[in-house]
């Protein structure tokens, strides 16, 4: 590290209500320093970040920039200040361009009158300087997701930024993609910007990290050299030994318990988004489906358990066809469903724990006298899956938006698994989560297995695919592009399918 | 002939509208309340012009309609009310006071006095020629205003930064935020301006068109202008090109008499063509993202 650290964060505290999100944390960050910032869910590294760019003000701790004390009052005046943001969530306007959106805001321009000509070239300079592969004149919305990364880092680097925070920048690539960024980041770094970079993956963090702080409840537990090893990392930031290894009992494949022939769904306009998916799961196993997120994969998954309709194909539970084609048939026939997306369809986030535990077990006899609910059986019930799942929750009364990302994961998974379902199907379960929630979420998949459940498992993390899957099939462009059994694929072999570079068995390649 | 010029002249209002519905939208507020900006704006041209003549007519209707519409985008854009409702109240708004102002200022509740028109243009030379000379004389100066107007608009949308960042407001506000542009501003320009042009249009019916004012002689354009934009996939070009086939279809339901039916179903023509049209266009017109949508700033 450089003598005079480029940023100083100096116990810098922020309460919300209920929590506090920071909690006395001191950082320092020399110039042309790659800081890795990692820590559970929930410890405040999103919130630190967001101090340091403005976005929240802290209730105290002093924040200082080359050296001088700054208030900052505002993305503007930390962009003014040189420190950029690159979001979780991109703020991009897919229908504009690249160029276009890069200048936006900042516009070369004459008189109102946008110099386009001007405007393409700078970011063509942009590009070139920092070694980013991107087409200046290409629509954002055809793009792929590390594409867009490159942009919102551009638009940061356009208006002259030298501190660049990325939160969490690699959940949503491809290996391929993350090594570019990488390859992107220590450019920039040997240009002498400043880095900071939040990630719950620990080794990509020691790939790339001078040096790491951790975080836990909102407190820096140390800041570490990149040196450090994975256990030693992850212990700090759980407080306990982590065990990062799975066990993984040996395959027991069963009876054929879920099978899609042919499944083929069309959007709205008859756009195949599926084309011609056949796949078949047996009791005891995990069938994952890897993919870069657009594939195919969603719609499949909405398809499987009733959610879509068919445009073509079947699906058979059990060796028998799926007769009415509805999620309520789906279900009755043990058809389990860990939706993506825990927020819109995963749980009803105003509602109680206990209300949002019994969502489709809510006709079961048990549950019922007559029309009315029979609270007593019910909370028997919460209190007995709360506590199986080690959901934290005060009560069973709290809503369900009041938890953690991760305890909202296990409370959908504690309802999913509930009643001996024959099928579970599980997309993207444990995005988001830290390790200690992923490890428990992996752990009661891999228990699904062993009970002799079958899992359909669609994930866009590759470690958990090649982990946890007794077969993957990677999907591209809505086509199973590729089958592998365990262990037969690396995980770059597997990025090669996911972008669409590499196609197994397909017909007159070019 | 004929049928082209009075189809031009019935294009005019719907256009005009339709390219303030364009700015509005393309800043991400819809503004239903155009058909009730259009109504204020029949009863202030003709109250305009005559007092001072058509040109004031046309100004006080962009006055009127720019007010009419600071409304709009303070209720939508400022206090986060649903757009559709907003813009309801300001059509129902629009009746009652056009009928009250009228009562005073006219001594009628529903119509005025005769009043002035602009001097007609017409074009040397084209207009010697019989055929052409329905469409090259008695060109109303607004016709010529509409038509430089949606070239305006295009250029404005596409080549200007200010139409960048309406266009960015529209489709991504919180993008558009993070980058320093101030939403609310632009979104209140595009507002601001689909009033003018829906004031506008209204003031021509009155001046150009009617000579004089009659309550609800916008019948409902400013809805037809709404369908214009979807049409015309929310570019100038296109809703003025939309706006085009609904004027013709007027035109043509002027002059269509076929004998057995009831003339009720002829000038209900272009309404049955407009919800034709948007059934069959409507899946594949791609609205900006965020149209529709009250956008509020996050702490910061
Ligand atoms: N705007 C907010 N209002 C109230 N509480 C908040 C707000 N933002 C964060 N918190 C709370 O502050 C704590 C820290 O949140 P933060 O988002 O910083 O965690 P994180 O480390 O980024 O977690 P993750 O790994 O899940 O992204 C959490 O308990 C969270 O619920
Ligand atoms: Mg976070």
């Amino acid at each position: 590290m450089a003598a005079e650290p480029v940023i100083q964060l100096r116990d810098i505290t922020k309460r919300f209500p209920g929590v506090v999100a920071n909690d006395g944390v001191t950082v320092e960050v020399g110039r042309g320093e790659i800081h890795a910032v990692v820590g559970e869910n929930g410890a405040g590294k999103s919130t630190l970040m967001k101090i340091l760019y403005g976005l929240y003000r802290p209730d105290a701790g002093e924040i200082l920039i080359r050296g001088r004390p700054v208030a900052l009052d505002g993305p503007r005046h930390a962009l003014h200040l040189g420190i950029g943001m690159v979001h979780q969530h991109f703020m991009l306007v897919p229908g504009f361009t690249v160029t276009e959106n890069i200048i936006l805001g900042s516009e070369p321009a004459s008189h109102g009158r946008l110099d386009r000509a001007r405007a393409r070239a700078v970011v063509a300079r942009l590009c070139q300087q920092f070694g980013f592969r991107l087409d200046p004149d290409a629509q954002v919305q055809t793009l792929s997701v590390g594409e867009q990364q490159r942009i919102e880092i551009l638009k940061v680097l356009y208006r002259g930024a030298e501190i660049l925070i990325l939160d969490e920048p690699t959940a949503v690539l491809v290996p391929q993609e993350v090594e570019e960024l990488f390859t992107n980041l220590r450019r920039l770094r040997a240009d002498g910007k400043t880095i900071l970079f939040i990630s719950h993956k620990l080794d990509e963090v020691l790939a790339i990290a001078d040096r790491i702080t951790v975080l836990r409840r909102g407190r820096v537990v140390g800041t570490v050299a990149a040196g450090a090893t994975k256990a030693a990392l992850a212990e700090m930031m759980v407080g306990r030994p982590v065990l990062l290894a799975l066990e993984r009992s040996p395959a027991a494949p069963g009876e054929l318990m879920l099978e899609a022939q042919d499944l083929t769904v069309a959007d709205g306009d008859g756009r195949a988004l599926v084309r011609g998916v056949s796949l078949a799961v047996r009791g005891g196993e995990i069938y994952a489906i890897a993919g870069v997120e657009g594939n195919g994969q969603s719609e499949l998954v909405e398809a499987l358990v009733g959610l879509r309709p068919l445009a073509g194909g079947r699906v058979l539970v059990g060796g028998a066809p799926v007769a009415r084609h509805t999620v309520r048939e789906a279900r009755s026939r043990g058809v389990a469903h860990v939706p993506e997306d825990r927020h819109r369809r995963g749980l009803v986030l105003p509602m109680a724990v206990w209300e949002n535990l019994i969502l489709g077990h809510h006709r079961r006899r048990s549950f019922l006298r007559g029309p009315f609910l029979r609270m007593p059986a019910i909370l028997e019930f919460g209190r007995q899956r709360v506590a199986e799942f080690d959901v934290r929750v005060p009560a069973l009364r709290t809503p369900a938006l009041a938890l953690s990302g991760g305890n909202q994961q296990k409370l959908v998974l504690a309802r999913e698994l509930a009643f001996q379902p024959r099928v579970l199907i599980a997309a993207q379960p444990t995005r988001g989560l830290d390790i200690g929630a992923t490890e428990f979420v992996r752990r009661q998949l891999l228990a699904a297995r062993a009970e002799g459940r079958a899992v359909l498992l669609v994930s866009a993390d590759l470690d958990e695919v090649l982990t946890l899957a007794d077969r993957i099939g990677v999907m591209y462009n809505g086509r199973i592009a590729a089958e592998f059994a365990h262990g037969e694929a690396t995980p770059a072999e597997l990025g090669l399918y996911m972008v669409g570079t590499e196609r197994k068995g397909r017909e007159g390649a070019p | 002939m004929e049928l082209v010029a009075s189809a031009i002249r019935l294009t005019v209002p719907i256009l005009l509208a339709s390219l303030g519905a364009v700015f509005s939208e393309r800043g991400g507020v819809v503004n239903i309340g155009l058909e009730g900006i259009m109504i204020v704006g029949t009863f202030f041209g003709a109250l305009g012009a005559l007092k001072y003549g058509p040109a004031a007519g046309v100004a006080m209707a962009a006055a009127a309609g720019l007010a009419l519409a600071l409304l709009h985008a303070v209720v939508t854009i400022t206090f986060h009310v649903d757009q559709i409702i907003s813009g309801v109240a300001l059509n129902m708004l629009a009746g009652g006071l056009t009928r009250f102002l009228s009562i005073l200022l006219f001594g009628m509740a529903t119509q005025s006095p005769g009043v002035p028109g602009f001097a007609p243009l017409s074009v040397p030379l084209l207009r010697d020629v019989p055929f052409l000379r329905p469409v090259a004389s008695g060109i109303s100066p607004l016709v010529v205003l509409a038509a430089l107007a949606v070239v305006a608009a295009h250029l404005i949308l596409t080549r200007t930064v200010f139409g960048l960042r309406l266009r960015a407001v529209g489709e991504n506000p919180h993008a558009a935020d993070t980058l320093g542009l101030n939403v609310y501003v632009l979104r209140y320009s595009g507002v601001l301006l689909s009033g003018v042009f829906a004031g506008v249009a209204g003031s021509y019916l009155a001046i150009e068109q009617g000579r004089h004012y009659f309550e609800g002689m916008t019948q409902g354009r400013g809805f037809i202008a709404l369908a214009a934009l979807i049409f015309g996939n929310w570019w100038p070009v296109g809703a003025a090109a939309a706006s085009a086939l609904f004027g013709f279809f007027d035109a043509l339901s002027l002059r269509v008499v076929v004998t057995g039916v009831p003339y009720q179903f002829i000038t209900a023509l272009p309404y049955a063509v407009s919800i034709l049209v948007l059934a069959g266009v409507v899946r594949r017109a791609r609205p900006p993202a965020a149209a529709g949508r009250p956008y509020v700033k996050e702490e910061g």
